[in-house]
């Protein structure tokens, strides 16, 4: 079933994918397939089981039960070649601030064993692409966060991988900065990259293709934002979520 | 400065301050009402956090002045100290304390008890009680603003500052704190609130644009949205990149972004109906060929009702703000010009917190 799946260009399949940590089930029998060139949100509250999901799909984390496929490869046998087709940022942490721009491409390239002149190479595009050639040497403690975060979504791309994984790419930035980022966001959609973008804010997700939200460990909702508006009969993605999570409250654990 | 009949709780006259090359505010002045819910809207290094710390005492400017609750942020600084609460961005409270631990340490600080400030907390902390004695450090992000809230109304502050209390949250927990800072405004508190989040405009009375230390507007979520001076219309587009693209080479745009869903776009043209422009750009995509344009598998499940569609729409906060940006962080600019403001890193080494020690990161 995956083989036939993968052939029309899906990128992730997810069939009952479970993991528990003791008694806790942090994520139960969720299924769900992303599009090759898809913008898909991951939503749901906190301690909702996100986390745990993108950790087996980026396998970092072995499942307890069902099956999954990321670009083409097993999360339970073959997490390396995961790990390679894929790439990674996050608000939180993606470039080091203390490097200079073009060792912070080279240190990546060099991680996802890139040689020397593909490196040069794509540097130097990106660089350009980004209008920021005449930064290159300088820190990234030093430009502003705007650049950086565009700089940190290129170097994501750097080895071309098949999937990105974005967790809260614009926070914090202005609407103009973020309306950029959206658009390379698009621009490597549109290239066929498919795109898994993590986000506690709704109107962020309200620029995905499609979303999904996940609620106690299970998928409470998917769809595109304007079916799932429709479907609840809400005004917006933020009104949607509130409905599906509202009913779970926190409860004191040991 | 408004002057009305209405009593200002904030007064802030001009208001400079650098942190060595970088300019964090560059002559801030605003009003903010007593009992107000006062909102600072902008993103990371506008300033929000310079201000709220100036205003708090805990910074002095350059130049210029505030004054909070009529006394000067500088030279009546511990009368102040007392009378105002300051809940900062990052977790301040003890993360090895249990949640009772740092409500007991805050009271005490100020000389008074839990006990005897319980009724002011008490609609908040009762979402708290149950988790009495975890530690601080392992509260949910929803649960830890919750207990920051707490530990800066213990002492009775007559006005709140509050540095992005939502950032980082779960949009039903952000819910619950607009929920909670309407109910301390309901009892007469002034709360003076900052975030990076346009969305959150509409939940303040008044608001404040900010954007590279300086303010952009400042007035109701209203009157701000209705200020945007073009007719904005909303692109509905099945290939939505395609689309966009496709604006960018028409003669007429002036701006055209992505919004959600949809695209906004302004036309460079004062002198023709908006009626007339949304025909136009729509017969501009057709011939560029929009509807028919293949856009992969994501364009087959994402085209909800007809392929194209363009109307006339309300502007939002969000609007107002990128059409009062300015020319240097224009979308098509290339010239890449150095911070005029404190990037993250700066702005932790310059300050330093002398009523809250930072026990985490």
């Amino acid at each position: 079933m995956t083989r036939a799946l993968e052939a029309e260009g899906v990128a992730i399949i997810a069939r009952d994918l479970t993991r528990r940590f003791g008694t806790f089930t942090a994520c139960d029998r969720i299924s769900f397939d992303v599009r090759a060139g898809e913008v898909f949100g991951f939503l749901g509250a906190n301690g909702a089981g996100k986390t745990t999901a993108i950790r087996m799909l980026t396998g970092l984390l072995l499942p307890t039960s069902g099956q999954a496929t990321v670009a083409g490869h097993d999360v339970y046998t073959e997490s390396e070649a995961i790990k390679r087709h894929i790439g990674y940022m996050s608000q939180r942490f993606s470039l080091y601030e203390d490097l200079t721009v073009t060792e912070n491409v080279r240190l990546y390239g060099g991680i996802y064993d890139l040689d020397n002149r593909q490196i040069r190479d794509r540097t130097a595009a990106m660089l350009s692409r980004l209008g920021l050639t005449r930064a290159a040497r300088d820190l990234v403690r030093d430009i502003p966060l705007g650049w950086r975060q565009k700089l940190a979504f290129s170097v994501a791309l750097l080895h071309e991988p098949r999937i990105v994984f974005l967790d809260e790419p614009t926070s914090g930035v202005d609407p103009i900065t973020r309306r950029q980022f959206w658009e390379l966001i698009y621009e490597a959609a549109s290239s066929g990259t498919t795109v898994f973008v993590t986000t506690h804010y709704m109107d962020e997700a309200e620029y995905c293709d499609r979303i999904s939200i996940m609620v106690a460990g299970r998928i409470g909702a998917i769809g595109t934002p304007s079916e799932l508006k429709q479907q609840f009969g809400a005004h917006s993605i933020d009104d949607v979520f509130v409905r599906l999570a509202r009913p779970v409250q926190e409860s004191p654990r040991p | 400065m408004t002057r009305g009949v209405r009593t200002d709780a904030v007064v802030v006259d001009s208001v400079v301050k650098q942190f060595g090359q970088t300019t964090a505010l560059a002559g801030v002045s605003c009003a903010i009402h007593t009992g107000e819910l006062f909102g600072f809207i902008g993103p990371d290094g506008a300033g929000k956090t310079t201000l709220f710390r100036i205003l708090a005492t805990l910074l002095v400017p350059d130049r210029g002045g505030a004054r909070v609750l009529g006394e000067d942020v500088v030279d009546r600084l511990w009368s102040l100290r007392t009378r105002v609460g300051y809940m900062p961005g990052r977790f301040s409270l003890y993360q090895d304390l249990s949640v009772e631990e740092n409500l007991r340490f805050f009271a005490s600080v100020f000389g008074t008890t839990l006990e005897r400030e319980h009724d002011r907390i008490a609609p908040i902390y009762r979402q708290l009680e149950a988790f009495r004695t975890r530690r601080a450090g392992a509260l949910s992000g929803g649960m830890k603003q919750k207990l920051a809230l707490c530990c800066a109304l213990v002492h009775r502050p007559e006005i709140l500052f509050l540095d992005e209390p939502t950032t980082g949250v779960d949009a039903v927990s952000r819910r619950e704190f607009w929920d909670l800072l309407s109910q301390l405004k309901a009892g007469g508190l002034t709360a003076v609130v900052s975030t990076p989040y346009m969305d959150e405009a509409n939940r303040c009375d008044r608001v404040a644009l900010i954007q590279r230390g300086r303010l952009l507007a400042v007035d109701t979520p209203d009157a701000i949205a209705r200020s945007f001076d073009r007719p904005l219309l909303a692109v509905h587009s099945a290939h939505r990149y395609e689309t966009l693209r496709a604006l960018r080479d028409y003669p007429h745009t002036h701006t055209v972004y992505p919004f959600g869903e949809t695209l906004h776009y302004t036309d460079a043209r004062t002198d023709v109906s908006v009626e007339q422009i949304a025909r136009e750009v729509r017969a501009f995509l057709e011939t560029r060929g929009v509807p028919r344009v293949a856009g992969g598998p994501r364009a087959i499940e994402s085209g909800a009702g007809s392929p194209l569609h363009v109307e006339s729409i309300p502007a939002t906060v969000e609007d107002t703000f990128m059409a009062r940006m300015g020319p240097e962080t224009a979308p098509r600019s290339t010239d890449l010009t150095r911070p005029t403001v404190p990037t993250e890193s700066t702005r932790q080494r310059h300050s330093s917190d002398p009523t809250r020690s930072e026990t985490a990161k």
